[in-house]
């Protein structure tokens, strides 16, 4: 309880002002990351992910902003540092591992030359001393020949192998965390399994976190520790990975959940959550997710509900679970047949 | 990479063939050439041995090899209008123009990037509006409108520079430069601005609209992401990224400086091959017209072969795609 949260973000706003009135993107979004942990954050396209991580790291796109809310990393805020505190921050303290591998890498510089120039950057050492850290890297991350490949220039390489590059450079000035924003979305199947396990291993290695924005349940599940669900820029649910998927309790993971196929005989049709998330600039008062939800009732619609602490240190937004509203919604039926929950 | 360079001359051997073919059908299309060559008092018998004597009357294609084999050895024949060999005449007025055309190349080039980059920047700044906007006149001003308005603010107004000549020049044996003396290079001023300014707002808004798309490119954001210095990462990793267009375009464009000096050439009176072209058409000197013909010709393709080979060292995944297509 003594060592603060590797990452801590509470009630993170990011907006972007339009001409047509100010857009949130991101309302009030609360979590930690602790010291080598994998938090998974899903949500479907809009809904914030990427955004997330972008804002951590300081590098929104204007005129998106970061509106109220704070960022720390180990203690030390970091959401309101100048800008070039913030450029010390990336790379050294939070490395960054992006979608597309094939376009992350300056096509013009042979391998060496962007690692030796990253560790360079951070970090006092000779061309040598650099070069030889590179190739060391580059081994461990899988590459074979390394001593021989460094030399070579992106489009050398497959995607695969481009990605496990990308993740050589985020690491090379030793993050304390990692934010890895759909690290395998552009990836072959076969190689997708390889990346994320390459990123797991190599992280608890250094003791380094990870944040993992991805939309691929089945990713969160093998890799994540715990997982963050996002909707049109709020959180619904935090919690545990296990738990999260086998007891959603927010409606819209429990629609999310359904959605996913299994592997089982019988043929039953998957759940689908009626409509679409709403875009930004409409987004109804009350909770985000009224319109689509089965179980919705009048405080759903007026008032917005705040993540309530749940057993087992998971974090629900939605009313169905307040203690002053349960009996309100249709008498308590919308809490069966969704498992057992965790003894108080 | 040597199979490469030896396709690019062949193919840079046939357009020449082609620009000399242009050339030589002048001789054919602007009439008889005697009647130039020859006073009113010469006899019919001379002017006939004259045509035999000067292979006119031979085949057509034997003709032709016989000027190609000419202008292979630098021969273009003896201007009708000056009597002195077309190669003499071409040579000695070569280094105006090209000192002309150099320099204000360099200047395009070097103000053309600085304020490309610049405007991409601070995109937003008063400086980079201000930037754009007489670069729109840059644009959309003809040549010579530009030399005119030159003059009349900064000779004839101001009384700063001259107006016309090329000052004094030193001779160095086979090159005359205006570069030495303090009246040569005040009266490269003027001509360089004119003839340069087209192409620097060419290359500003060329540089600038690239890099602004480059600055949007997923490698920045990650160079970003990575902690690299602003410096690095504008001037490392983007501009570099944006220099194969600009390549091309500046190369192309100085092969356009050395052409169309004609008209700069001609506002400011500058004693070069422009000069000397236009006399010439006044005057129907052929020779003269298809010299600098080929030479305008010869000037464009080495400068492509150059542009091409630049690729190579700016771009390395031209150097993979073209050897594993050679091999």
């Amino acid at each position: 309880m003594t060592e603060p949260p590797v990452l801590s973000v509470r009630d993170l706003i990011v907006e972007f002002p339009t001409r047509r009135g100010t857009l949130r993107a991101l309302d009030r979004i609360s979590f930690n990351i602790r010291k080598g942990e994998v938090l998974g954050m899903v949500g479907e396209s809009g809904a914030g992910k990427s955004l997330t991580g972008a804002a951590i790291i300081g590098l929104l796109e204007p005129p998106g902003r970061i509106a109220g809310g704070e960022v720390h990393l180990r203690g030390d805020r970091i959401d309101s540092l100048s800008p070039e505190a913030m450029r010390k921050v990336r790379g050294r303290r939070i490395g960054m591992v992006f979608q597309d591998p094939l376009t992350s890498l300056n096509p013009l510089y042979t391998v060496a030359q962007q690692l030796v120039e990253t560790i360079r950057t951070h970090d006092d050492v000779t061309e040598a001393a650099a070069r030889a850290r590179a190739i060391a890297l580059l081994d461990r991350v899988g590459i074979p020949a390394a001593a021989r490949r460094i030399d070579d220039y992106p489009h050398h390489f497959s995607g695969g192998m481009r990605q496990r590059v990308v993740i050589a450079l985020a690491l090379c000035a030793e993050p304390e965390l990692v934010i890895a924003d759909e690290p395998t979305t552009a990836l072959d199947v076969s190689v997708q399994a390889q990346i994320i396990d390459l990123i797991k291993e190599i992280c608890a290695e250094r003791g380094a976190s990870v944040l993992l924005i991805t939309h691929d349940m089945g990713v969160i599940a093998e890799t994540a520790d715990r997982v963050a669900v996002l909707y049109a820029g709020r959180l619904a649910e935090l919690g545990p990975v296990r738990d999260v998927i086998t007891a959603a309790e927010h409606p819209y993971t429990q629609g999310l959940m359904g959605s996913i196929p299994t592997l089982t005989l019988e043929s039953t049709r998957l759940v689908q959550i009626p409509g679409a998330m709403p875009r930004l600039n409409e987004i109804p008062t009350g909770c985000a997710f009224n319109p689509r939800c089965q179980q919705v009732f009048a405080r759903c619609r007026t008032e917005r509900p705040s993540p309530i602490e749940r057993p087992g240190g998971r974090q629900v937004a939605c009313w169905l679970l307040s203690e002053t509203t349960a009996e309100e919604a249709h008498g308590g039926t919308a809490l069966e047949g969704r498992g057992p929950l965790p003894a108080l | 990479m040597l199979a490469y360079i030896l396709r690019r001359l062949v193919q840079a051997a046939a357009v020449m063939l082609a620009v000399a073919l242009v050339s030589f059908m002048l001789f054919r299309f602007v009439g008889d050439p005697l009647v130039n060559m020859v006073g009113q008092e010469t006899s019919l018998e001379d002017i006939a041995e004259l045509r035999d004597r000067l292979g006119l009357n031979d085949p057509i294609f034997v003709q032709f090899a016989d000027f190609v084999w000419r202008a292979l050895q630098g021969d273009f024949g003896i201007s009708y209008r000056l009597q002195l060999p077309v190669s003499e005449l071409i040579l000695s007025r070569l280094p105006a123009t090209l000192e002309l055309a150099l320099i204000s190349g360099a200047l395009a080039f070097v103000f053309g990037v600085g304020f490309g980059v610049y405007t991409a920047l601070n995109r937003r700044g008063w400086v980079s509006n201000t930037i754009m906007t007489v670069s729109l006149i840059g644009v959309s001003l003809p040549t010579f409108l530009i030399g005119v308005l030159l003059i009349w603010v900064f000779a004839v107004e101001l009384q700063w520079l001259p107006s016309f000549g090329r000052g004094d020049v030193v001779d160095l044996g086979w090159w005359s430069t205006g570069l030495l003396s303090t009246s040569g290079r005040a009266s490269l001023i003027l001509p360089a601005i004119t003839l340069g300014l087209y192409q620097m707002t060419l290359i500003m808004r060329l540089v600038r609209a690239q890099m602004l798309e480059v600055l949007r490119a997923d490698f920045i954001k990650f160079a970003k992401a990575r902690g690299l210095t602003n410096r690095a990462i504008n001037f490392g990793h983007a501009l570099k990224n944006t220099l194969v267009p600009v390549i091309t375009i500046t190369g192309l464009q100085l092969g356009s400086i050395i052409a169309f000096a004609i008209i700069t050439e001609t506002v400011f009176q500058w004693p070069g091959v422009g000069a000397l072209f236009i006399n010439s058409v006044q005057t129907v000197d052929v020779p003269v017209m298809a010299a600098y013909l080929v030479l305008i010709a010869l000037v464009f393709v080495v400068i492509n072969l150059i542009v091409d080979l630049l690729y190579y060292v700016v771009d390395p995944r031209l150097r993979v795609d073209r050897a594993a297509a050679a091999s």
